[in-house]
């Protein structure tokens, strides 16, 4: 925090501006309003990351993020028609779709039937006032909230989801969520959602991210969730924002006791992305699957940071990243398993794995392990490097020629951390998100020439 | 292994404390005014009747290291230092620059002796085959006090002494390369030890020359509130090879005392330098009063193609360990190796790893660390390998594994893996495990007591370094190793 | 005279509550080779680690005597020096550990707990290649960390190789016959029946007779409950091979 720099770039001047205009617009939603300035403080006090700050080592978002977009307001009917056309266009993984435009909710764009049964979707700001106890939960995590693209959510927050799955229910479909920006001018987004998931509920969610090609608008997506003893949470992510977006998420997830939570997130993609995981065992005998596929081409520039905290005993992480990089492509995976000292028979696995698919592209990784109790197992490993030349020859030899040779190995390569997700969970909704996943795996190696 | 016995037999052997080069000798000493100015750095270039182009060198530093701040990266933690309150120069006043072991006093010569370290020639020769010798260069505080063997080196042209006498002897070549791997401005600590520096090792192996002995240096800390800042230049020219060896003590006291050394390595067209440390500072009391700050610099430039530089370290000593000895693989066909066993004990702390920059085409490098930690310790390892766009079909392979012994200590692993070549085959694996109650058990039910196991099943743990160092070394490390762990079970 | 005698022994695992031995009592007479089977969880295993001392077991009652001294208040390294040795079923790797290293440690330590000097190192090659050799365990295998990269029989014919070399008072096998095929269990057995002595007694725990055919017994005792429930000759485990375990412990409940 010692870092204080009185010179602000642009970006942060128009963040400041932004934030200026929100609050003196009054309260719209007042409940909020304590969260916004703690995380507008925050924000002020140490601007924009930039490299020399550990966690932004890779991703210098001071450079990256030249300019601060008009924060979007609420999407009008024109633009809520033209959005209705372009969600239609993409095919539901899972049940019900729930839609948001420009962060803001659009019922009218729901689709796939009613809500199952156990499964409520309300406004944030308006939940936060029946249940003041939220406001501890929306403040996060304290890693979380020591996060600038965190603190930048919450000054800007004006309203969200709560999606709840009530105690003990089954449900049999996944979510679909989708996250819209709607075309015109560039525009920054700001978007929360929580969702609950309730003791021994068992519950799927589907978040699929979009917008249009060529325009460099901004993202910055907050999804908290909280999974109960006993509960079950299979996420799904698929980051498909237009070519010249910025897109920044954070994933929080606490885990209850004896409770499953399973991640997929694939990054294909944003001119800018970073995908931060902050997950956090706070009851024992959990068990969490963090993993992810990027594939990235052009000048791209994907960063999975992620931070495992096995902050009580006897849980098990794995935690599995697979980067294609193609072009001059930029992949960064930061990933940190944290095991506190009361956290005894932690098991925690990470591994990342990178295939270059030309001369230009780069890749940094920083696996870490920070490990302050005795009785463990933790491993991480790392590969970079091409696809393998034995293999290749294989391929071709049996007369596959070199570009579908490459799409099967590569998808072979992805599908190490595709293949398991949701295993146990949700059966037909998972598999479709499955072969969905692996499908533009395949497409997008045949369309890379 | 004998040494299980004779380490657990040693161990016993020690009284209360199990730190056993803890004394100190009593000696007069001349010291320079306390604390740091461009008077003391003047002072030393002058007490060294050193060029003018070295003050200059030593001038520049000071004033850079003025804008520097303390890095704070690193996971350790301690009091702020103030460098105004130490002694930057401190050497034997009886005569500090002896012609002869005969000049040199002779409690100096009984602590090395204590050390177990042989300066007298003859002493060594007696009953030894000539490839096991070892030329040692014995630095007392800020002196060297004397190198062995000089003159039979001298035969087939390898130098090796004091960088002090070089900077008279053979000032072309410490001007050429010396700050070539190790800028003045590299960091903090390296920044100050070029202005401050007062003694070290230099060592030069002509063209074709395979080096006939082991060379090593004994680095001893004996005054109170004494900095140590020496530097060691190696440069192993075309095809030549070398193994060198460095150890270091210091008494028991209760304040810390700054060690900050700088090593530069420079390997030209297929030459081969093996870097072996086995360092055994103190490392203060159980709770963690006195003991060795040991913030260094150690560099290797792989310069020339088919050059190879190969650490070795075993680090059982010092109260804080800050030091990442590294290859720059500029040569083409270029290797780099990087191993090392890091126990911490008690309340010590240990920040160490490797950088491997993979810049030449078709380098090579490979990292196997092993840490151990025990007590209240905190042990981390750090380290980068990067390759650059130019280094195609650059290959790293890295191991880094750490123990944990007891539920106070920490292990951490801070890996950087960069690459910006496609060719580049990078492979990282760390692990982290405590001793294994079931193998314990195992060793214990034939008969083997808890301390004997420990030591049996952490030998196990470090044995692909512990292959590295030179036998003479093994044995030595592998009681180090256990005596450091006393204590840390049960 | 017996050389092992547990009277009332009750232990359960240190982190649990549950019982696992229930009062158990045992003789086992000198130069006698007792069999002891029993089903599936009915605490073969964890006798044998409460005798040999692992310390996730806590003893809450009884005692055993090895040569008429309380061996349970010792630790396990101690127990061994008294001439204690346990032949694991699942036998440690120690990855870095020599098996050479290892046995001659293990050797030592026994030689040293036992007032003698330690075996010069030419002594101690000859007496590991000759036992090794008589139980088919090649040079390579020597060579090898302890364990490590052994087959299932590989590690079981190490066990006895211990053994031999350490020449116990009482033997307590566990379970060694599992995870062999007949050509290595023959070779073990040949290596326990090589050992049998007036002096020495074994303790053989096996869920099946099978070993028993090769290893024969004086003396069988049947153990269901953290008790031994029946004792009885060589024929005892041969009804048990016929009639299955339900009966029998059926018939003493």
């Amino acid at each position: 925090m010692n870092a204080v720099t009185p010179i602000r770039t642009p970006a942060e001047q128009a963040l400041i501006g932004a934030f200026g205009a929100l609050r003196d617009a009054g309260p719209a939603a007042a409940a909020l309003e304590s969260l916004r300035v703690d995380g507008f403080a925050r924000f002020e006090a140490t601007g924009l990351p930039h490299r020399r700050v550990e966690a932004w080592k890779y991703t210098d978002l001071r450079t990256m993020m030249r300019e601060a977009k008009p924060l979007a307001g609420a999407p009008d009917a024109s633009a809520l028609l033209a959005a209705k056309v372009a969600v239609g266009r993409l095919p539901r993984v899972g049940g019900s779709r729930i839609v948001l435009i420009d962060g803001h909710h659009a019922p009218d764009l729901a689709d796939g039937g009613p809500l199952p049964e156990g499964v409520s979707v309300s406004g944030l700001a308006e939940a936060l006032v029946r249940r003041p106890e939220l406001q501890a939960l929306l403040a996060g995590q304290p890693a979380t909230r020591e996060n600038t693209a965190f603190a930048l959510n919450n000054a800007f927050l004006t309203d969200g989801l709560l999606i709840e799955i009530a105690p003990g229910t089954a449900v049999s479909h996944a979510l679909d969520l989708v996250f819209l920006t709607s075309d015109g001018a560039a525009k920054l987004t700001n978007a929360r959602v929580v969702v609950i998931v309730g003791a021994g509920a068992t519950a799927g969610l589907v978040e699929t991210h979009l917008g249009p090609a060529g325009t460099d608008y901004q993202k910055n997506v907050v999804v908290q969730a909280i999974i109960r003893d006993g509960a079950r949470l299979e996420h799904g992510r698929r980051q498909l924002e237009g070519s010249e977006a910025l897109h920044l998420s954070t994933l929080e997830a606490e885990i209850g006791a004896e409770a499953h939570f399973d991640t997929l997130t694939l990054t294909s993609g944003a001119a800018v992305a970073r995908n931060q995981l902050f997950v956090r065992f706070s009851g024992e005998n959990a068990r969490a699957t963090l993993r992810g596929v990027s594939l990235l081409k052009g000048r791209q520039h994907a960063d999975t940071t992620l931070v495992m905290d096995h902050a009580v005993p006897n849980c098990e992480s794995r935690e599995t990243f697979k980067h294609v990089l193609d072009g001059e492509a930029h992949g960064v995976f930061q990933g940190k398993i944290i095991v506190q000292p009361i956290a005894q028979k932690t098991d925690g696995r990470m591994m990342s794995q990178t295939i270059m698919l030309a001369e230009g592209p780069a890749m940094d990784n920083k696996p870490e392990l920070e490990i302050f109790a005795d009785d463990v197992a933790c491993a991480h490993g790392c590969t970079c490097g091409e696809l393998d030349e034995d293999l290749m020859f294989y391929l071709k030899a049996r007369g596959i020629p070199s570009q579908e040779a490459e799409a099967l190995l590569v998808e072979a390569f992805a599908r190490e951390a595709i293949e398991d997700f949701g295993d146990e969970g949700l059966g037909e909704a998972v598999e479709e998100l499955r072969a969905a996943l692996l499908a533009s795996v395949t497409d997008w190696m045949l369309a890379r020439t | 292994m004998p040494a299980v016995q004779e380490t657990v037999d040693q161990v016993k052997a020690i009284d209360v404390d199990q730190y056993k080069y803890g004394f100190s000798t009593d000696i007069e000493m001349e010291l320079a005014p306390k604390g740091l100015s461009e008077d003391i750095v003047r002072y030393i270039s002058a007490r060294k009747n050193e060029p003018a182009w070295m003050l200059e060198w030593r001038l520049d530093a000071y004033r850079r290291w003025l804008t520097m701040r303390e890095p704070d990266w690193a996971r350790v933690d301690y009091p702020q230092i103030d460098f105004q309150d130490m002694y930057y120069y401190a050497a034997p006043k009886s005569n500090p620059a002896p012609n002869s072991l005969d000049e040199i006093d002779p409690a100096i010569l009984e602590t090395y002796k204590k050390l177990g370290i042989p300066l007298r020639e003859q002493e060594i020769l007696a009953g030894i085959a000539p490839e096991k010798r070892i030329a040692v260069d014995a630095v007392f505080d800020s002196v060297s006090v004397v190198t062995t063997f000089k003159e039979e080196l001298r035969k087939s042209g390898v130098i090796f002494c004091s960088i002090s006498e070089a900077l008279h002897e053979h000032p072309e070549l410490v001007k050429q390369y010396i700050g070539s791997v190790v800028p003045t401005t590299d960091n903090f600590y390296a920044t100050l030890n070029a202005a401050v520096f007062s003694d070290g090792s230099f060592v030069y192996i002509p063209p074709g020359v395979r080096c006939p002995m082991e060379l090593s240096t004994y680095f001893r800390i004996n005054e109170q509130k004494t900095g140590q800042f020496e530097r060691t230049l190696i440069i192993a020219d075309k095809g030549s090879y070398v193994s060198y060896l460095e150890g270091c003590t210091a008494p028991m006291r209760d304040e810390n005392q700054l060690h900050a050394a700088v090593v530069e390595l420079v390997a030209l067209d297929d030459a081969e330098i093996k870097y072996s440390t086995v360092q055994n500072w103190y490392p203060g009391d159980s709770e963690g009063k006195g003991g060795i700050y040991n913030f260094v610099t150690k560099r290797g430039d792989c310069r020339g193609a088919r050059s190879k530089i190969s650490w070795t370290q075993v680090e059982t000593g010092s109260a804080i360990t800050w030091k990442y000895p590294s290859c720059i693989l500029r040569g083409d066909e270029s290797q780099g190796e990087f191993y090392s066993i890091a126990v911490s004990n008690g309340a010590q702390q240990v920040d160490s790893g490797t950088k491997m920059i993979h810049l030449g085409k078709n380098t090579r490098s490979r990292i196997i660390s092993k840490g151990i930690s025990a007590g209240r310790s905190q042990n981390t390892y750090r380290g980068l390998v990067s390759a650059h766009r130019r280094a195609t079909n650059a290959k790293n392979f890295t191991n880094c594994d750490s123990l944990l012994i007891g539920d106070k200590c920490g292990a951490h692993t801070v890996p950087y893996i960069e690459s910006k070549t496609a060719s580049a085959v990078f492979e990282h694996e760390a692990t982290t495990s405590k001793v294994s109650e079931d193998q314990m058990f195992y060793c214990m039910q034939r008969g083997l007591t808890q301390e004997e196991a420990i030591a049996l099943i952490v030998n196990g743990f470090v044995k692909d370094v512990l292959q590295q160092l030179p036998m003479e070394f093994m044995v030595e490390a592998q009681k180090l190793i256990a005596i450091s762990l006393e204590g840390s079970v049960g | 005279m017996s050389l092992l005698k547990i009277k009332n022994l009750t232990a359960k695992l240190a982190d649990e509550d549950k019982q696992i031995l229930n009062g158990l009592n045992l003789t086992v007479e000198k130069g006698q080779v007792a069999a002891i089977m029993g089903p599936n969880g009915s605490g073969k295993s964890t006798l044998s680690y409460v005798l040999a001392g692992r310390e996730d077991y806590e003893v809450t009652g009884g005692e055993a005597l090895l040569d008429g001294e309380n061996i349970l208040e010792l630790a396990a390294d101690e127990r061994a020096a008294k001439g204690l040795f346990l032949a694991f079923q699942y036998p440690i790797e120690i990855p870095g550990v020599g098996q050479m290293t290892f046995l001659k440690a293990a050797i030592n330590a026994q030689r040293k707990k036992n007032g003698l000097d330690e075996i010069s190192t030419p002594e101690f090659i000859k007496l590991v290649n000759g036992k090794a050799k008589e139980l088919g365990i090649s040079p390579d295998m020597l060579k090898r960390s302890v364990n490590v990269g052994f087959s299932g029989g590989e590690k079981k014919r190490n066990e006895i190789l211990q053994m031999a070399l350490l020449q116990p008072k009482v033997a307590i096998l566990d379970e060694t016959d599992s995870g062999l095929d007949i050509d290595a269990l023959k070779i073990v057995a040949d290596g326990v029946n090589a050992m049998r002595s007036p002096d020495r007694s074994f303790v053989v725990i096996t869920h099946y007779q099978r070993l028993l055919d090769y290893i024969k017994p004086d003396v069988v005792h049947v153990l269901s409950g953290g008790r031994i429930i029946t004792t009885g000759g060589p024929e005892l485990a041969l009804e048990l091979e016929a009639k299955g375990y339900a009966d029998i412990v059926g018939k003493a409940a």
